[in-house]
């Protein structure tokens, strides 16, 4: 297996990019991505098109579309990941783009819930907040969590994407607003969720002995992890946990060969607040049932012990759904070259990105390394 | 949606038909071909259960922002119930307050309207719940049980 490096990393501005296609905004990452290193609706062959749109047709460039729900992004990381380390591919384009305001406001809250189980789920009346709520609960029943805890992993969220220009919400929010937004499915309020967003993101991976060719700071992918787990929140033993996180992050660990204790920085998966706190448990980055305190204390802020979504995370860069698990290795790749401006954290030598879909059925958690 | 799609899961969810593995005495619903508890053990010997549609909520929310096709019935109750085999399955609860609905609540299945494709397509049925009528020192039982496996 060959040592493989990221070489270029590219992300569009998230938010509702009216006079911005899919094509365009496939393209604008994959480009971006590439000169870094050196309307689509029901649109299913997208591989092939962002392929040609980024002039790579020509060359009969192989190009796949990878599905997992909210986990399109970091799975497409993965399986590039593993072409090149296996020596299939020298250089591959990661590109993640997704177009939510084509269609309409219910029209994609109902597609997001697709990736919980449509049938036993969704079609029961479950929308994916409502599904989240009760995780929510069952966390605050089981270690106590609280409203002003959830409140404070959105509000810091936004603090960081104030420093984020790319951010769909470039702006910070007090925790009282998050904990006086309207609710969606109790106790959720409006801003526990991320938005509906379009953006497009990519990286671009090469084999790590070719890597200086490209680039001057390449960046080390060092663990690759993957899991999965039941599609039905309702089949799992615990309702506070999603144990396929937790696998996946071991499985990264023991293919770096580093603990929890190394990483500097992380982008989680916040989908909902929740989703952040339960993540940061499952991959032992805190102690189970003490991520709200930590959260409230500060820790997972810039400047805190263990800086968490720096970018704005999904609650306030954005959440396309196909791009987030690229857009997470970005903002990583930026941390780890110290590129990342006013939102650097200082030092930052180890990087971890976490990315899931449904309620937590499908998990990828990767780390990067400075080279 | 074609219908076929609903009509082939008829007998399932209009009956809450689900499997039984007789290896490990583990439920499911719906129904699978092996058991998600004791795997390759289970070919052969998983057989169908019908539910008895009685069982207690595990948990519980109210849904704010409706479901697409539940708009009218804004704000509802949602909770995953589990039935007294073992099985767990999420659903909505009916014929009672929002604010009534409560963890360790004992309710019953019943045969309720799922939704419609328009005002001339094909109408879908399915399972919701409603709060069961049993004696009260029950229904605090049922609750510290829910209480101490969550």
């Amino acid at each position: 297996m060959r040592d493989v490096s990221i070489i270029g990393a590219g992300v569009t501005k998230f938010g509702e990019l009216w006079s911005k296609s899919l094509r365009e905004l496939g393209l604008m990452a994959g480009l971006e991505a590439i000169q870094d290193a050196g309307s689509l609706v029901q649109q299913e062959h997208v591989s092939a098109l962002i392929a040609d749109y980024c002039a790579m047709a020509g060359a009969h460039v192989p190009s796949t579309r990878i599905e997992g729900a909210s986990a399109s992004g970091g799975l497409a990381l993965r399986q590039a990941y593993m072409a090149v380390a296996g020596g299939f591919i020298d250089v591959a384009v990661v590109g993640g783009a997704e177009k939510m305001t084509d269609v309409s406001d219910s029209e994609s809250a109902h597609t997001l819930s697709m990736g919980a189980d449509e049938e036993w789920e969704s079609q029961q009346g479950a929308t994916f907040a409502s599904l989240h709520a009760m995780m929510a609960q069952a966390h605050m029943t089981e270690f106590g969590t609280t409203r002003e805890m959830l409140s404070a992993v959105a509000s810091k969220n936004h603090g960081h994407a104030a420093l984020n220009p790319q951010a769909q919400f470039p702006f910070p929010i007090k925790p009282e607003a998050v904990s006086d937004s309207g609710l969606v499915s109790d106790p959720l309020r409006m801003l526990d969720c991320a938005p509906q967003s379009d953006g497009g993101a990519a990286v671009v991976l090469c084999a790590s002995d070719r890597a200086k060719e490209f680039s001057k700071k390449p960046i080390s992918i060092i663990g690759s992890g993957q899991a999965s787990d039941t599609l039905s929140l309702h089949h799992r033993a615990s309702l506070c946990r999603m144990p396929a996180i937790g696998v996946a992050a071991e499985r990264a660990f023991a293919h770096a060969g580093r603990k929890p204790a190394d990483v500097s920085v992380a982008e989680i998966h916040d989908n909902f607040t929740i989703s952040e706190l339960i993540a940061l448990e499952e991959i032992g980055l805190v102690d189970r049932g003490s991520a709200g305190q930590l959260t409230l204390d500060g820790a997972t802020a810039l400047g805190g012990a263990i800086p968490v979504n720096t970018g704005g995370g999904l609650k306030a860069r954005g959440h396309p759904p196909g791009a987030t698990g690229v857009a997470q290795a970005v903002e990583i790749v930026q941390q780890l070259r110290g590129t990342a401006g006013e939102r650097q954290v200082k030092g930052a030598t180890l990087g971890l990105l976490e990315n899931h879909g449904g309620t937590g059925a499908t998990a990828v958690v990767h780390l990067l390394e400075v080279n | 949606m074609a219908v076929p799609r609903f009509w082939r899961e008829m007998p399932v969810r209009y009956n809450l038909i689900g499997s039984h593995c007789t290896s490990c005495d583990m439920y499911h619903y719906p129904p699978r071909a092996m058991c998600s508890g004791c795997h390759r053990e289970s070919l052969g010997k998983m057989e169908k259960h019908q539910f008895a549609g009685t069982g207690q909520i595990v948990a519980n929310t109210v849904v704010y922002q409706p479901q697409q096709g539940y708009e009218m019935h804004g704000p509802y109750p949602m909770a995953m119930i589990e039935m007294d085999e073992g099985a767990r399955i999420t659903a909505q609860i009916v014929d009672v307050a929002p604010e009534m609905v409560k963890r360790g609540m004992r309710v019953k299945a019943v045969f309720r309207k799922l939704g419609e494709d328009s005002e001339s397509g094909i109408i879908y049925y399915g399972t919701k719940f409603t709060p069961a009528d049993e004696p009260e020192e029950e229904d605090e039982e049922s609750a510290d049980t829910v209480e101490a496996e969550l």
